[in-house]
């Protein structure tokens, strides 16, 4: 402890040897502040100058779009079969058994022998899931032993009304518009 | 006993001089739209990102969306509000502004037309003058509005224009000295060796300063700051009358880059024929401008207290020592 004298003179509680005195930074105001911060302001001023070089990091939504990874969670999709046409949901109902938002509805009905509509014995009638309640968590798409459901990558789902927003089962099967952009290996 | 009126240096037909202040007025109502736009594209881009960009190519049609907006707000006067006062309040600040350019010199005597408003011998004292009017103005509005948090911020704002402007009058004292003459055409023809930024150093940046506190721009912002003082003066305006106070702002800015680059950066002086000189004069208002905006994006307010400090304790002891030593060298060579 050097400068004992200057540190009891600024500190008058650091009489005591054992108290350690806090490194301080120097003190502001008086012509030598008013150097450094001449000398910081003008660090700054480089600083925002060198922003107008770089140039913005903005992406122009909706011009242009964040790449999404492959398993970002946006709308459900249910699947077909592509050789032979049938759906792959048989309503089991897991997926709404998995749901913790409890937003999947599905009513099972038997399959008629000639108009098959799944391969198995039963097929989902009703099929709606709310997207209201929705929470995107996915937890449907690893609940389905069938890979019927999934989720897509689309999530711009704004609409007018809520009662729109409940998507029934050919909504969910229509082939979707894909308008996100997928990103790349190693972008 | 009739009041001695002020020497003019070159006097034309009435008729031009009409001509002139409308074109001057013309002008500046033109420019000031373009200047917001600006400054918020700049700054967008200080902070990488864009400016506004939707609403015309590049966002030139902003200020007109602005301005629509503003004009169609409701104008809602407070009970508490003396009525004619708050009504008039804005138009006085914007009035003084605009006054202060007709001495402002574009270029030299052309063709019998001198290339400024007018040429009063008393020059950069008329600049005061009407800076004391637009201060006028803010304490007229923020009082008037009959609110407390209003005359505060009036107060406030008040204080700050009228501590700087002492020392904003001591800097441009040693460019006077040097120049031997107080008209702005003078000044601005004895820059024609060397502009006065180069010799008056102390006095260009006690000037700039002062320049950022007179007219409310950041780092002294205080009156205007959203955070501290809701509007400030301007808290009980609504629509145009609180677009006026931000016009008057943005001609006070055009206005003080002017005086700083006729006193101190040589007027229209420049490499070129002579019918260069305006656009001479306009580029350097506007790198002053650009600095303005600069500094506003980079450096953060300034505390009342340390405004108040910085103003009358280290800006009026310099600028009179500035005075002081420009004096003696002035009277010795």
């Amino acid at each position: 402890m050097s400068d004992n004298a200057a540190s009891k003179q600024s500190f008058p509680y650091l009489r005591d040897e054992s108290v350690v005195a806090v490194q301080r930074g120097p003190e502001p105001g008086g012509a030598k502040g008013a150097y450094r911060a001449f000398g910081e302001t003008l660090r700054g001023l480089k600083t925002t100058f060198a922003r107008i070089l770089e140039g913005p990091v903005t992406i122009q939504y909706p011009e242009e779009k964040t790449p999404v990874y492959p398993r970002f969670r946006g709308r459900h999709k249910l699947h077909r079969f592509e050789d032979t046409g049938l759906e792959k949901c048989v309503g089991c109902s897991l997926c709404a058994a998995a749901c913790p938002a409890d937003c999947i509805r599905v009513v099972a009905a038997e399959n008629d022998a000639e108009n098959r509509v799944s391969p198995g014995e039963r097929y989902a009638e009703i099929y709606e899931i709310n997207l209201t309640r929705c929470i995107f968590c996915g937890y449907c798409e690893v609940a389905c032993p069938f890979d019927a459901i999934t989720m897509g990558h689309d999530y711009e789902l704004a609409d007018y009304n809520r009662e729109d927003l409940v998507f029934t089962k050919e909504m969910l099967l229509a082939e979707p518009v894909e308008r996100t952009p997928l990103r790349r290996e190693g972008e | 006993m009739t009041i001695p009126a002020a020497d003019v240096g070159f006097v034309e037909a009435t008729w031009i001089l009409v001509v002139k202040s409308l074109v001057i007025f013309a002008a500046i109502f033109g420019i000031v739209p373009f200047l917001t736009v600006l400054e918020r594209k700049l700054l967008g881009r200080f902070q990488a990102r864009y400016g506004p960009n939707r609403v015309g190519p590049w966002g030139l049609l902003q200020p007109l969306a602005d301005a629509v907006k503003l004009i169609a707000k409701e104008g809602y006067r407070p009970e508490n509000a003396v009525p004619i006062l708050w009504s008039v309040a804005p138009a006085i600040v914007v009035f003084a502004g605009v006054a202060t350019l007709a001495i402002i010199p574009f270029g030299d005597v052309k063709n019998g037309v001198g290339f400024y408003g007018i040429d009063v011998s008393i020059g950069i004292l008329y600049f005061f003058a009407f800076g004391s009017i637009a201060f006028y103005g803010l304490l007229v509005g923020g009082w008037a509005s009959g609110s407390k948090y209003s005359f505060l911020g009036a107060m406030r704002a008040a204080a700050q224009v009228i501590s700087y402007e002492i020392s904003m009058g001591l800097a441009l004292l040693g460019t006077i000295m040097m120049a031997g003459s107080l008209s702005l055409v003078s000044i601005v023809e004895a820059q024609d060796s060397i502009w006065y930024a180069i010799p008056q150093l102390v006095g260009f940046l006690i000037f700039l300063i002062a320049g950022f506190a007179e007219t409310n721009r950041a780092p002294f912002d205080l009156p205007e700051a959203d955070a501290e003082l809701v509007a400030g003066y301007g808290t009980e305006y609504g629509g145009m009358r609180y677009g006026s106070f931000a016009m008057a702002e943005y001609i006070e800015m055009f206005v003080v880059s002017a005086v700083a680059v006729t006193f101190f950066l040589g007027g229209w002086h420049g490499p070129g024929p002579g019918w260069l000189d305006p656009i001479w004069v306009i580029a350097k208002i506007f790198a002053f401008l650009f600095l303005f905006m600069w500094i506003r994006a980079t450096v953060p307010r300034v505390r009342y207290d340390q405004l108040m400090s910085l103003g009358w304790k280290v800006l009026l002891p310099l600028a009179t020592l500035n005075v002081l030593v420009t004096a003696v060298l002035v009277t010795v060579t």
